[in-house]
């Protein structure tokens, strides 16, 4: 059977179609500011890459702050329940799944079998999502990997106090007057966010196996700060962002 | 007096709320809250009172909701320690 | 940066009725603040000069040429001062003063002088922070909130959107009110959602003026939230910055079905004159204790 998942996020549009268990084709494109024409031309660029037409698919679920907008969706499931179905799919003995998007930052506590058990939101402040830390590359004038990678080499931790990205910009200006070095700083800017996702997830209970899904999880300075902060290691997926998609798919098929 | 300290941001809103008129400065918050989020002094906004009062740190007061996370689990809430230590029942959260 | 927006300008000002050396007790308040310094000399609790200028990078420093300044001219001399009390972010930084007491008592005690003791609520908007305080007859404070952790309600959050539409910021409020129609407001609370909204109602074909009316009435809104928070009382009275934005004022008392209370005093002095009340009623308290 061949089904499809598309996770319509705030900043990007991502379809995973499966066939057997097996993605066979995928997709990511810009939201912009058409979500409906986002929607249509990921499910078609997945579609093309696994060489299917729209009416091989037996069953398209939606899930994402989007998941209204694709007019050929069949169901739509929470993000939650999209992301501990793909999470779980990669690894299964994952107890805690963390998923860190654009606007929103999720810690989702599932059982043995899978089964959600707990789970705390944080959305509608930048200060906890993946937000935060494109708003401070910007303000350092670095891009999202080089920033991650800076991250690194960090020779010691500076605290930043600022708890909303737009005062936190604020402070990074200080930071940099101050002749802060740049790994240190990108540093800063990854343990204060990872300090605000680890209390959400302490709040669902970290058991290992940690997951970490969502685009912010290709960010190898969060990743570094992350591990460091729950004193677990993460257990990351290759392609982290798709998860929320591919589990919608396998929802799909059941 | 009703000393609110917390903020509201998009996610929420999340205060502490002390009346200062029934804490009598014992402490017994302080103790309880695992986290050096209460402590007590010299009241900074009423010159005028003699006793200590309760408030919340300058540290803490820009993040309580992660600062308290780990006392609100999101299942199984159990009563929140400096609530339950407040004999007078001075202390109120928000969330 | 933020100066700008607050569109005031340095001053100071000595009262032509007052004989400072006829008096019997002369106290002093000094507001710092992140941007502008205020210092105020009262005697027996009537304003007698004040200074109110930009904050240099020195709070000490600006607190001293704040009252050097109020002093210019007066015959008067720090010595002569019985008593000071600091007030405002820099208020442990306020060399003479021998006390330092919160800008919530402060404000609270000073706009109750500014505007009469029938005010019960007052609304600080400044550049970075958002007071709401709820006070009684005498000044005394029954509930307050601070918030200065989001940027959501302040004039920073103003400044973001007056950067990202090219307006400059003291055109703000007028322009808000040239629409016909009043737009919803944004929706989102958090200053980066609210950029991202704005650009696409921009980027959808929507004029300046009507996303700028859509976030004016968006900061009106939050703001009245945190008024319910500490209860919601007239006398209504708005100070900061933001008092000077009509966009968002109007906006607020419309929604709170409340005229906010008009005075001739520099609404910036509240804090300043607040310490130097402060300062009288605990000079009188010693000597009572003697």
């Amino acid at each position: 059977m061949i089904t499809a998942g598309i996770d319509c996020g705030a900043k990007t549009v991502k379809v995973v179609v499966i066939k057997d268990g097996q993605v066979v084709g995928k997709s990511l494109v810009p939201a912009g500011i058409d979500a409906k024409g986002a929607a249509e031309k990921a499910f078609d660029e997945a579609l093309a890459q696994a060489g299917l037409s729209r009416k091989d698919v037996a069953k398209v679920v939606s899930t994402g702050t989007g998941r209204k907008e694709p007019t050929f969706r069949d169901e739509e499931v929470t993000e939650v329940t999209a992301d501990a179905r793909g999470a779980v799919f990669l690894f299964p003995q994952a107890r805690t799944v963390i998923d860190v998007g654009a606007e929103e930052g999720r810690a989702i506590r599932v059982d043995a079998a899978g089964k959600v058990v707990d789970f705390a939101v944080n959305e509608k402040c930048a200060a906890g999502a993946g937000a935060f830390v494109e708003a401070m590359a910007r303000a350092l004038e670095v891009d999202l990997e080089e920033m991650g990678k800076l991250s690194l080499q960090a020779k010691q931790a500076v605290p930043m106090n600022a708890q909303c990205a737009v005062f936190a910009e604020s402070e990074l200006v200080s930071l940099v007057h101050a002749k802060t070095p740049k790994p240190d700083m990108a540093r800063a800017i990854h343990d204060a966010i990872a300090d605000r996702i680890v209390s959400m997830v302490r709040r669902v209970g970290a058991e290992p196996e940690v997951v970490l899904i969502g685009g912010v999880a290709k960010n190898v300075g969060f990743v570094d700060s992350l591990s460091r902060d729950l004193e677990t290691e993460v257990k990351l997926p290759d392609d982290p962002e798709m998860v929320g998609a591919l589990g919608a798919a396998l929802i799909a098929a059941e | 007096m009703i000393a609110n300290y917390g903020y509201k941001d998009g996610s929420g809103e999340y205060f502490i709320s002390i009346d200062t008129d029934k804490c009598d400065g014992c402490g017994d918050c302080v103790g309880a809250c695992p986290y050096g989020v209460l402590i007590t002094g010299e009241d900074p906004n009423d010159p005028f009172r003699e006793e200590p009062v309760a408030m919340v740190s300058e540290d803490h007061r820009k993040k309580i909701k992660y600062s308290c996370a780990p006392c609100k689990p999101v299942s199984d809430r159990p009563p929140l320690p400096c609530v339950a230590a407040c004999g007078s029942g001075a202390i109120e959260h928000s969330w | 940066m933020t100066e700008e927006f607050w569109r005031w300008t340095e001053s100071r000002w000595t009262s032509p009725d007052i004989d400072w050396k006829s008096g019997d007790i002369i106290t002093a308040g000094c507001d710092v603040g992140s941007v502008s310094t205020q210092a105020v000399v009262m005697v027996d609790g009537q304003l007698y000069c004040y200074a109110n200028m930009r904050t240099g990078s020195d709070s000490p420093d600006s607190a001293m040429r704040a009252i050097n300044w109020a002093l210019e001219g007066t015959g008067m001399t720090l010595d002569d001062i019985q008593y000071s009390v600091g007030t405002g972010y820099g208020r442990v930084n306020v060399p003479f003063a021998q006390r330092a007491i919160t800008e919530i008592a402060c404000h609270a005690r000073g706009a109750n002088f500014i505007y009469g003791s029938t005010v019960r609520t007052v609304l600080d908007m400044g550049g970075q922070d958002c007071k709401a305080i709820h006070c009684d007859e005498r000044g005394k404070v029954v509930s307050f909130l601070m918030n200065d952790k989001c940027a959501a309600g302040t004039g920073r959050g103003m400044e973001v959107f007056a950067d990202l539409l090219n307006v400059p910021i003291t055109q703000i409020g007028e322009l808000s009110l040239q629409v016909d129609e009043e737009p919803e407001p944004v929706s989102s609370t958090c200053v980066v959602f609210a950029k991202s909204e704005a650009s696409a109602l921009l980027r959808s074909g929507w004029p300046k003026e009507k996303v700028i009316a859509a976030y004016c009435s968006a900061m009106a809104h939050r703001v009245v939230t945190l008024l319910e928070r500490i209860g919601m009382e007239e006398d209504f009275a708005i100070t900061g910055g933001i008092a000077k934005n009509i966009g968002v004022v109007s906006r607020l008392e419309k929604e709170l079905g409340v005229k906010a209370l008009q005075t001739d005093y520099d609404t910036q002095l509240a804090g300043a004159i607040g310490a130097a009340l402060f300062a009288k009623a605990l000079v009188e308290k010693q000597r009572k204790g003697k």
